[in-house]
């Protein structure tokens, strides 16, 4: 049985200036910012995607840099249209294929289709999909619907992981996000994520709390671990510093690993290789020597 | 009986991004008048005020460069009438800094009659300066372009120091990170004339702070193209040109340049040439072989 959560607006508030007040230095900030790298879904969402636009994220997904020592990211999230592709690119390589689907980013169809078109994606190689909730039909109460519909997906598919996309920016109130994130849960989500990236706001670091705290009630109670996934305005190096703090604060080393937990993000591998430069070589790097996309 | 008035004294913080923030580090350097009275606490910037002022100018060239030079021109032109409308607060400063006030009027004066001066040659230099040049069987057309985020070094000659290096760079479609270690209370009004004069916000951006402190940083980051030095012992300079080598910055050493009269060469100085090359078949007046 689910339950409605209430949470305390500026006490979120007060835990998140705690968190970003922080400062994070030296040999640590080089370790944190490999870790981010390592962390990111190197996304590409754009209805103007390209096979060659998706073969050169892939190349830039297995190696970000050449001039300092970056490892590679955690996978590659594209459209189902270009699954394939991104399967062939990244063939023998530690990087993972994830595929939006279920309508993304609106979720306004059947659910015949959103299950076909997860099976299709799933059949064309993704290893983890990322769907987003019906968010009209949770704003309007009807719950187990949204919970049988996630249900329906994770079913769909198989062995990939599923990511649930809660687009937070609609949801209103700190009260529904909690309820979505504990909706997803329930019906076998293994990540939650925040946004789609299309809606303002995106990824924000209170959201994300509250997002945190029902996967440690979650992991405290069941013992089952659920993976966290921030997407959407995360772009430079001192944010995603700041998540990995919260992470590690609200849940522990266990989920600072790529395994669960993801930066769904564009650009923010560009300021991480930034940032390492200047903690590598120790000079402020130009930005017009890394590649943009 | 009245008591006595309290003043209301203005905060002197930095120029970054078309705002005034404090210093990162929130540390100020005490600014002294002739006497030794402390006059008002200046902001001390850091290197991360440095990056982040490098970053907004970096941001802001490529809409600067692309104005058209008419454009520019009208802007330099406005600046200068902001100078003017604050002439009595800036010459207060000066005198407060150790100015004697015709001095420090004339200084102002020079000043504005600079700024006039590049605004003149905004719309004109390429003009004087690009060349077309018919090879065997082909033309090349030579013009010049801005080469980037430029990093200054302020001289110690009050506005009319700041501007005279300020405005050849700018003028020729660059943007500026200005490093004034002196007279920090002038540059931040000058500031103030920049932000209410139609400039893009990151085109100029002025620092207070010490020059022994962030010239290292000038001369190594990556994303400055130019490094403007026009003044300071030889081992600042040497070492400045020495990290300035990683990146092929060019090095203008000013120290010998009577900047302060204004010249062409000052602004042709922060351009580069680019040369493209197109054929052009003989009869191209026939209008018969294409």
């Amino acid at each position: 049985m689910i339950k409605w959560v209430p949470i305390d607006q500026s006490a979120v508030d007060d835990r998140i200036a705690r968190i970003t007040a922080r400062s994070i230095k030296g040999a640590l900030k080089t370790d944190l910012l490999k870790l981010a790298v390592s962390m990111t879904d190197l996304t590409t969402l754009e209805g103007k995607d390209t096979a060659g636009k998706v073969m050169q994220l892939c190349r830039k997904a297995l190696q970000p840099s050449s001039l300092v020592s970056v490892p590679p990211v955690a996978a590659v999230c594209v459209y189902p249209s270009h699954v394939k592709t991104a399967v062939q690119a990244l063939t023998h390589s530690s990087v993972k294929v994830a595929s939006v689907a279920t309508g993304f980013p609106s979720g306004n169809t059947s659910l015949k289709i959103k299950c076909d078109e997860t099976k299709r994606a799933v059949g064309d190689g993704a290893q983890e999909v990322d769907m987003v909730i019906s968010r009209g039909k949770f704003l309007a109460g009807e719950y187990a619907y949204v919970t049988d519909e996630i249900a329906a997906i994770k079913n769909a598919c198989g062995r990939a992981r599923l990511k649930v996309i809660l687009e937070t920016g609609e949801l209103g109130t700190l009260e529904h996000v909690r309820l979505a994130s504990d909706l997803a849960i329930a019906a076998g989500a293994d990540f939650i994520k925040t946004s789609t990236g299309k809606i303002q706001p995106a990824a924000t670091l209170p959201v994300t709390f509250v997002m945190l705290e029902a996967i440690a009630e979650h992991y405290d109670k069941t013992g089952r671990q659920v993976g966290m996934k921030p997407a959407g305005g995360i772009s430079t190096s001192k944010q995603a510093l700041h998540y990995l703090t919260l992470v590690y604060e609200v849940l522990g080393q266990r989920w600072l690993t790529n395994e669960w937990f993801r930066f769904g993000a564009s650009s923010l591998v560009n300021d991480l290789v930034l940032q390492m430069h200047k903690q590598q070589l120790g000079t402020y790097y130009n930005r017009d020597k890394i590649s943009i996309d | 009986m009245t008591a006595a008035r309290i003043e209301v004294l203005k905060t002197y913080k930095l120029f970054i991004n078309g705002q005034f923030p404090r210093a990162e580090s929130g540390r100020v350097m005490s600014v002294r008048d002739s006497k030794g009275k402390l006059i008002a606490n200046a902001g001390k910037a850091s290197r991360k005020d440095l990056r982040e002022a490098v970053s907004a100018a970096r941001t802001a060239f490529s809409g600067w460069m692309n104005k058209s030079g008419y454009n520019r021109g009208q802007i330099l032109y406005r600046l200068a009438e902001m100078i003017a409308t604050k002439k009595l607060q800036l010459a207060e400063e000066l005198i407060s800094q150790g100015f004697q006030r015709t001095k420090a009027l004339q200084n102002i004066e020079a000043a504005i009659d600079v700024l006039v001066y590049y605004s003149g040659w905004c719309d004109k230099y390429n003009q004087v300066v690009s060349t077309i040049n018919p090879v065997a069987g082909v033309h090349n057309f030579s013009s010049a372009e801005p080469q980037g985020v430029v990093g200054i070094v302020a001289p110690k000659e009050g506005l009319l120091g700041m501007v005279a290096v300020l405005a050849p760079v700018i003028a020729g479609g660059n943007t500026a990170v200005l490093v004034c270690e002196y007279f920090p209370l002038t540059a931040i009004t000058f500031a103030e004339c920049i932000a209410t004069s139609d400039m893009s916000a990151g085109v100029v951006n002025i620092l207070t702070g010490e020059l022994k402190e962030l010239h290292p940083h000038i001369a190594s980051h990556q994303e400055i193209q130019a490094v403007l030095f026009t003044g300071g012992d030889a081992a600042t300079k040497k070492s400045m040109m020495s990290a300035a080598s990683a990146n092929v910055k060019r090095f203008n050493d000013w120290s010998r340049v009577r900047y302060l009269s204004p010249k062409l060469y000052h602004l042709t100085a922060f351009q580069e040439i680019k040369t493209t090359w197109h054929s052009v078949e003989s009869g191209i007046t026939s209008g018969q072989k294409y």
